[in-house]
């Protein structure tokens, strides 16, 4: 495998918690998320002031999911106790987060060339970015047992439920709005994961870095559930294997893209139209399949 | 025991869409009763059983549960007492969640959903046995999707699913409305049989007046948001099918 597909592969693994965030809210409570540009970022500028501050990036990891966990919680409020639309709320905390990041990282742009990072404590390859590859797929399968675990509990099933049947939950003592504002906390702490692993592999943080970022979480998660509905998998673990699978197909796609030659200022157009491809396309064949057999009645 | 004082629910109040759904009920159910409810479309019955179960509040009244005053808790609080099957069977179960996954939850209703496992070997056993009850041959598919199951199916499911936990009131919203008339009657039987068998207070809200009299203890009338008839025991046992096809007229 080239470098060029290694490196699809590391970042599919760094961007993996972010897609099991939106696999979270879209797929398990049905909340449509746009938080996820903002604490994605968020992830990564508080990576970068902590770590410029010396402190070491297993300090770090826990503050950076705490932030991500807050700005979901903030949703959550105004989505649960305002009674306002999920998705404005996500975009009014996204919209503020921008603020936040700024004020958090102090400029535009902080580079964290020649700092210890979480990808650079471990050395059990000669190769960096096999190592890079090592740490990462290490946090993820840590993060299939947690998020697995979680979604098997007594506590994983009444959020499944919650999303499922809000009407159900409430008559089986479960508190949705409660609920709703933890998933959310959870789903964001993943994706500030995810700026965490982010900025450390590309050794800077930026504060435009998660424009758009939640297009490729939801891409992923769209791969994933064209990929359940068609293997009929109702097993939790797969699901959440074809979440991190879904990612890694999208990062080979966009690689695939670049080694074509195409030029790199398109690559936001490419995932939109990929993006779109992923969700016209089961629904197409579906039509077409109907007019079909309507077209065999006659 | 339910003592509903003085209710009165008014849907958009001082606006030109007010609607008076229920007038100044007072209703005492004392433990183990079956009371069916019978009205005409809009005459409050289902207000009243959202108000019972806390998923509407009143806008005056008072409403007790075992003596414990619980007007101003919602819903999900009120489930320590009540639980509801509804009208249409997809409202009581998640489709997406097994069998499995839908009665740990009920069983549940009235305790924390804490980070642990609960579906292990014995609760499997639980449910199986439970299920294979209802003699619908769906003790070997509880791995399976609730949703894949028919409207019968998750209709008579709900109903086990009530008294998972410890439920002191059941509260039947035309249960048997949306099902076949063999899905019907297994539903009702099975009502019948747990509100003798465990002595649940059980208020079931019936379009069908064949069941209104054949089920239950105590039968009222709802007129325009107001108790019309209230009959006890004795008085249901004597009346005829066709007295209370009067009463709609």
């Amino acid at each position: 495998m080239s470098q060029f597909y290694l490196t699809a592969l590391q970042l599919s693994f760094c961007l993996g918690p972010m897609a099991l965030g939106i696999y979270i809210t879209m797929k398990v409570f049905n909340i449509p998320d746009i938080t996820t540009d903002g604490s994605y970022t968020l992830g990564a500028v508080v990576t970068a002031v902590l770590l410029t501050n010396h402190w070491t990036a297993l300090a770090a990891l826990p503050v950076c999911m705490l932030a991500g966990a807050v700005a979901g919680i903030c949703t959550g409020l105004i989505h649960t106790k305002l009674r306002i639309d999920a998705l404005l709320a996500g975009i009014l905390v996204m919209t503020g987060l921008y603020s936040v990041n700024l004020t958090i990282l102090g400029r535009s742009n902080v580079p964290l060339i020649n700092l210890q990072t979480l990808f650079n404590t471990i050395s059990v390859f000669k190769t960096e970015l096999y190592n890079q590859l090592f740490v990462a797929l290490i946090i993820i399968i840590l993060l299939i047992f947690l998020l697995r675990y979680l979604l098997l509990t007594d506590f994983g099933i009444a959020m499944r439920a919650t999303g499922n049947n809000p009407v159900m939950t409430k008559s089986m003592g479960i508190n949705n709005d409660m609920i709703k504002i933890i998933g959310l906390a959870i789903a964001n702490a993943l994706t500030s994961l995810s700026g965490f692993l982010v900025a450390q592999y590309q050794n800077f943080a930026d504060i435009n870095m998660g424009i758009g970022i939640v297009i490729t979480g939801l891409g992923s998660v769209l791969i994933a559930d064209a990929l359940r509905i068609w293997l009929n998998i109702t097993h939790i673990g797969l699901q959440i294997l074809l979440v991190l699978a879904g990612s890694l197909l999208f990062q080979l796609v966009l690689a695939f893209t670049l080694a074509m030659g195409i030029d790199p200022n398109f690559l936001k157009g490419v995932t939109a139209i990929f993006v779109l491809l992923i969700v016209a396309l089961p629904r197409v064949s579906q039509q077409l399949k109907g007019s079909f057999s309507n077209n065999n009645k006659i | 025991m339910i003592s509903l004082q003085q209710i009165s629910k008014i849907f958009n109040p001082g606006k030109v869409t007010e609607v008076i759904a229920l007038k100044d009920i007072s209703l005492q159910i004392t433990r183990g009763e079956f009371v069916v409810i019978v009205g005409a479309n809009g005459s409050g019955k289902t207000t009243l059983l959202n108000i019972i179960e806390g998923a509407q509040m009143p806008s005056t009244g008072r409403i007790e549960i075992n003596g414990e005053d619980v007007t101003p808790l919602p819903e999900y609080k009120r489930s320590r007492w009540v639980a509801r099957v509804f009208q249409n069977p997809n409202n009581g179960t998640a489709p997406e969640l097994t069998i499995l996954d839908n009665f740990r939850l009920a069983s549940l209703r009235t305790q924390g959903k804490k980070l642990t496992i609960g579906i292990n070997d014995a609760f499997k056993k639980k449910v199986r046995e439970m299920i294979s009850g209802l003699g619908m041959g769906l003790e070997n598919k509880i791995s399976q999707p609730m949703g894949n199951l028919s409207g019968g199916q998750r209709q008579a499911l709900t109903l086990l699913m009530c008294v998972m936990d410890n439920t002191d009131i059941l509260l039947l919203d035309e249960p048997t409305a949306a099902l076949d008339p063999r899905s019907a009657l297994v539903v009702m039987n099975l009502a019948n049989k747990l509100n003798k068998d465990l002595n649940i207070t059980t208020v079931l809200i019936t379009h069908n007046l064949k069941d209104a009299t054949q089920y239950g203890n105590r039968l009222i009338q709802l007129q325009e948001g107001k108790i019309a008839r209230d009959l006890n025991t004795s008085d249901k046992g004597s009346l005829q099918l066709q007295e209370i096809y009067q009463w709609f007229e």
